[in-house]
């Protein structure tokens, strides 16, 4: 916000910056060599429906505007305890998760949706040990960022291993490079 | 209501007794120096500017202290921060530090000279008698608060009005002792300094219902900038009339202790008959309603 609209008390949405997700595959790689991350193949955008047209009644809605087969079970929706509505694609290949979730993106900005969109999700998990020491790339939409989050049992995260993470992706992705924006997302539905 | 409650308001009231007594105390001394000593013009201006810049500086520490609010960390209240977090992230803004007042009466501020340093504060009152989504929209009017930098705006508006009653002090006494000063007789003198009175009298008052007016707009355009944020009206304005609601409802002696407050509360505590409208910090709740409705209407049509 600007220091006009602030002294005039006006408000701007912000709009969603997409450009850096399709650096994600690089930084994928050298997770993999170096941390022994590999994608867990969920991907997810969480975004919130307000009044109007950005209004969602069901999950139907959803997937007429992202023209989604409804015999696709590789797409899941939920709601999470803080009314965000949370669209979750299942897909081995990084590469597809990023451009699907790009689209997601795109079909929902098309319709007026951009200044609601929170964030994108990405897993990544241990390849010799999966499921233990799991670790997510969280997109902030706004800022145009990415973060790690690495939630453990307890709502405790292993700053540890996130803070590793931004060392070693910090060339290949732009990080989030104010540690108060890396929210924590708890009962995230992304795996 | 048990005797740790009563306890709690007292101290609330002394704080805020205290906290106005020093800011008089403050503003009395300063002009009592000033005029007393006869000190230059420049160094009164540098007084009055560190006076201000200080009170600004400070506001955080000085609304927290009076409100006996506490900064809570994630782990303490998780469901709180991940609503600020949130709102944040959606709004592109820098989080603000989380703070919580353990008084029961149902509210919520903003306070801190910047968006960097700034602090949030909701009432357990407010917690406990809002919906989850009710109280992301009151968080959301406060972030506003914080976006458009209220406590700034604020203060340099008010202070704009202690100067110009000071420069209109000045300027009267120089018009009537330019000619011959020192021969003026103890009536005369007399006269002088009850005329310099009324006039910087009339410019503070004039100056206070201005400051009044402008913190009713800022609250406006917070309700407004809020419900966009959430990206529903209808939800802020039901969270206002559940609090207003709840607040009359609540003995006037416990309200009429956050007075002082008023002017960063989220909804104003009302004493009956002192909410007049022209002397009030905050618009009238029929007047925030209508906004809120007219602004779902756009967002539909």
């Amino acid at each position: 916000m600007g220091f006009l609209d602030a002294v005039l008390g006006r408000t701007k949405q912000v709009p969603p910056k997409l450009d850096a997700l399709f650096a994600l595959p690089t930084a994928a790689l050298t997770l993999q060599t170096q941390l022994d991350l590999v994608p867990s193949g969920h991907a997810g955008l969480c975004f919130k429906a307000g009044s109007g047209e950005s209004t969602l009644t069901g999950d139907q809605d959803v997937r007429e505007l992202l023209t989604l087969d409804e015999a696709d079970g590789t797409v899941s929706f939920s709601t999470d305890d803080l009314g965000f509505t949370w669209f979750v694609i299942n897909d081995d290949d990084i590469g597809t998760l990023v451009t699907r979730i790009h689209g997601a993106h795109t079909t929902l900005i098309e319709h007026g949706l951009g200044p609601r969109l929170l964030c994108a999700v990405f897993g990544f998990t241990p390849a010799t040990k999966p499921g233990c020491g799991d670790v997510r790339l969280v997109y902030l939409t706004k800022q145009g960022t990415f973060y790690p989050f690495a939630p453990r049992d307890g709502d405790k995260r292993d700053n540890e291993l996130e803070l590793r993470l931004r060392s070693f992706v910090g060339d290949d992705l732009p990080m989030e490079p104010e540690l108060s924006r890396w929210m924590a997302l708890w009962g995230l539905p992304v795996q | 209501m048990s005797a740790k409650h009563i306890e709690t308001d007292r101290g609330l009231t002394s704080r805020m007794f205290v906290t106005g007594l020093l800011l008089v105390t403050l503003w009395v001394a300063v002009s009592f120096i000033l005029f007393a000593v006869g000190l230059k013009t420049i160094y009164i201006v540098l007084i009055m500017v560190a006076a201000i810049v200080g009170q600004y500086w400070f506001s955080d520490k000085v609304a927290l202290f009076s409100m006996n609010a506490r900064i809570v960390t994630p782990e303490q209240e998780p469901q709180l921060h991940a609503m600020v977090d949130r709102l944040c992230a959606l709004a592109g803004m820098p989080k603000p530090q989380v703070g919580i007042a353990d008084t029961d009466v149902p509210n919520a501020f903003a306070t801190g000279r910047s968006p960097k340093a700034a602090v949030v504060v909701v009432t357990r009152g407010i917690q406990n008698r809002l919906p989850d989504e009710e109280l992301e929209a009151v968080l959301a009017h406060e972030l506003s608060h914080v976006a458009h930098r209220d406590v700034a705006v604020m203060t340099i508006a008010s202070s704009i009005g202690m100067v110009a009653g000071l420069v209109g002090r000045m300027a009267l006494w120089g018009a009537m002792f330019s000619g011959g000063g020192r021969n003026q007789d103890e009536e005369n003198f007399f006269l002088v300094e009850i005329a310099t009175w009324l006039v910087s009298i009339a410019i503070y008052f004039v100056s206070y219902l201005l400051t009044l007016s402008l913190s009713r707009y800022r609250e406006l355009s917070a309700d407004r900038s809020g419900a966009i944020l959430i990206g529903k009206p209808s939800v802020l304005a039901s969270a206002l009339v559940r609090i207003t609601g709840d607040m009359s409802r609540i003995p006037t002696q416990d309200l009429r202790k956050s007075e002082g407050m008023n002017a960063f509360f989220f909804a104003p505590a009302f004493t009956k008959g002192s909410a007049a409208a022209l002397l009030s910090t905050h618009p009238t709740l029929q007047r925030r309603l209508d906004q809120l409705a007219q602004l779902e209407r756009d967002l539909n049509g």
